[in-house]
């Protein structure tokens, strides 16, 4: 594979740097970064990472910027992109 | 409130894979204006998925087939581009298609998973081309990190240049495992094994393989010599029953079945792995197709598919269907169905570059080749029969949901449940974000065996039913209410039909009395 030419950046996740090489999803830089998992489920409190890849599972939900639950196998990640891991649905404060 | 005119563009496509770039070049060959909508990044759709920069490359990357046709649709489609006859929207992602009035339909979008800007195109005619997913069957730890479809380890190394793990199993059923663990190999990744439920060769005994066998022969045998080199064993008649680890993957059980799909007690070995790529054939993305109104039917291999005829016209007026969602069969399938489907398209609007009626005969020849070999395909390997022996009581059958097994089977035997749609009104599986796209065939196939009875299609089109196909901010609801300001919101130069006010589209005769669509009842 000649990535060795492609440019290459950083993004964080949870304020860790992680490397990314351009083109590549959020989801792929957080694999090849060493994270198969970044989200915990709501009632089982249980990881998830990537499953279908493309779109269709939902499983993948990260927050990018600021955007709550969004694909994170859709997204080509940016420079600087601030990635936060997601536990449960993230509305713990509505709860009574 | 202003009265919708009549668009000035021809026919919004959804879904730039195979049959989508066909669909959209042989309408804009006929003169058609067309605009193609797809979730992702770059065109090809699953199958010719590919990194960034890799679009107009005459020669493949290390992980692709059939390249050529790739290169045959994408330079048309880019002629067509700089024409302004076809406008590319890529990161559109689709949730609803609606009728306007009588002459025109609606697509509704949520634009950009990042940002999620609404849109609405409006076209005379839409061609749903949203192909198909991975197949899931549940089996205890699958949930776990590591554990993920074959075609998502094929995005990752094709779309990202990414190895999905180290060491890894390749399971499920159907040619596709081959090609899967062929690209992990490529990109360095151990393949510790392929667990295939059934047994391929029995191919050779199908006579409908025969017509379209050669490519696909050739393509087998290079997987072949590549896993060979690399000695990966490939394990017929076997399934991975279970995944272990703590936080992710760490290793698999791997049992053995008996000619009845069921497993074989005392056979169960476990294989360490940090990978498992599993899929059993594919399901049909329809949901777009079915909230509009279209007629399904269940195709050989159980699938829920889009009712449509040989050129790909569905129940609905004005709305087509091509490739996966008419039923599984591959990509060549799919760029003979899409072309079908924008010939069909152009004839139906009355195009004034009317196409050859040659090349549909020949296309719908090909067509009914390649339909039979995707059926012998599905007769060679169908899902493993035990397959809920395998699910534990506390094993999730619904993953967004957190359904679990037990939860599922309560339904049926402690509340009564008799089909899969109250399961899903009483167990909550389908309800979760995904809307039952994975879970989906699976509540149907254990809710029709806990009540002793094959499954049917109500149940599939219960799990398949959703009012939104991709979720939508809830204000963007709210604002439909309103009178349209969608042509204000649109960004500049990316209006499909804007720059195209002009452009002469004969109509030589008036559609066909529109059926309205109906929402769906509530499940």
């Amino acid at each position: 594979m000649s990535d060795a030419e492609a440019p290459r950046f950083t993004i964080s996740f949870d304020g860790e740097p992680v490397s990314v090489t351009e083109g590549q999803t959020i989801a792929a830089a957080l694999i090849a970064g060493g994270h198969p998992s970044w989200r915990r489920t709501r009632h089982g409190d249980a990881p998830r990472g990537l499953f279908c890849g493309i779109g269709v599972c939902f499983d993948c939900l990260v927050t990018v910027n600021g955007v709550r639950s969004a694909r994170a196998c859709l997204i080509a990640a940016r420079p600087g992109d601030d990635v936060r891991s997601e536990r449960g649905s993230e509305r713990d404060d509505l709860v009574a | 409130m202003t009265s919708s005119p009549d668009p000035a563009l021809d026919v919004a496509v959804i879904g730039a894979g195979p049959s989508g770039l066909a669909a959209a070049n042989a309408a804009a060959d006929a003169g058609l204006t067309v605009a193609v909508l797809d979730l992702a990044e770059r065109i090809g759709g699953q199958y010719y998925r590919h990194a960034l920069g890799e679009t107009a490359s005459a020669t493949p990357g290390p992980f692709h087939h059939g390249w050529s046709d790739f290169v045959a649709l994408q330079r048309p489609f880019d002629a067509h581009r700089q024409a302004g006859r076809i406008r590319y929207c890529p990161r559109h992602a689709v949730w609803s298609i609606g009728r306007r009035d009588l002459g025109s339909l609606v697509v509704r979008v949520v634009q950009d998973e990042r940002e999620r800007r609404p849109r609405i195109v409006a076209a005379r005619a839409v061609i749903v081309a949203t192909g198909a997913h991975d197949r899931q069957l549940p089996f205890p730890g699958w949930t776990l990190p590591g554990v993920m479809a074959g075609g998502g380890a094929q995005a990752l190394l094709k779309g990202s240049h990414v190895a999905p793990g180290r060491r890894a199993v390749v399971a499920g059923t159907g040619p596709f495992l081959l090609s899967v663990a062929d690209g992990l190999l490529i990109a360095g990744v151990q393949v510790a094994e392929i667990v295939e439920a059934n047994r391929p060769w029995r191919m050779a005994t199908q006579p409908r393989a025969l017509p379209g066998a050669g490519a696909k022969l050739g393509e087998a045998l290079g997987y072949a010599a590549r896993l060979a080199r690399h000695r990966v064993p490939l394990r017929t008649r076997h399934a991975v029953i279970a995944a272990h680890g703590h936080d992710r993957l760490e290793a698999v059980t791997v049992a053995r079945l008996d000619a009845g799909g069921e497993v074989v007690a005392g056979g169960e070995r476990r294989v360490a792995c940090d990978l498992l790529a599993v899929g059993y054939g594919f399901t049909p993305q329809i949901e777009l197709g079915l909230a509009a109104g279209c007629a399904t039917a269940l195709d050989r291999d159980g699938s829920l598919v889009l009712a449509a005829d040989p050129d790909g016209r569905t129940s609905v007026a004005g709305v087509y269907a091509a490739g996966e969602t008419t039923g599984v069969g591959g990509a060549q399938l799919a760029i003979a169905e899409g072309s079908l489907c924008g010939i069909a398209a152009a004839r139906d609007l009355g195009a004034h570059r009317a196409p050859d009626a040659t090349d549909a005969v020949s296309l719908r020849r090909r067509r009914r080749a390649l339909r039979g070999f995707a059926a012998a395909l599905a007769e060679v390997h169908p899902t493993p029969r035990g397959w809920t022996g395998w699910l534990a009581d506390d094993t999730l059958v619904c993953r967004c949901e957190e359904v679990s097994c037990a939860q599922v089977r309560a339904a049926v035997t402690e509340l009564g449940a008799g089909d899969a749609r109250t399961v899903k009104l009483l167990a909550r599986p389908g309800m979760g974000w995904c809307q039952g796209r994975i879970c989906g065939s699976a509540v149907a196939t254990l809710t029709a065996q806990l009540r002793g009875r094959p499954v049917d299609e109500d149940d599939l089109v219960a799990m398949s039913r959703r009012v939104l196909g991709q979720p939508v901010p809830i204000g963007q609801l709210a604002s439909l209410a309103e009178p349209p300001a969608d042509r204000a919101d649109e960004p500049p130069g990316d209006r499909p039909g804007d720059s195209l006010a002009d452009h002469p589209t004969t109509r030589s005769q008036t559609p066909p009395v529109a059926r309205p669509i109906h929402l769906p009842p509530r499940p």
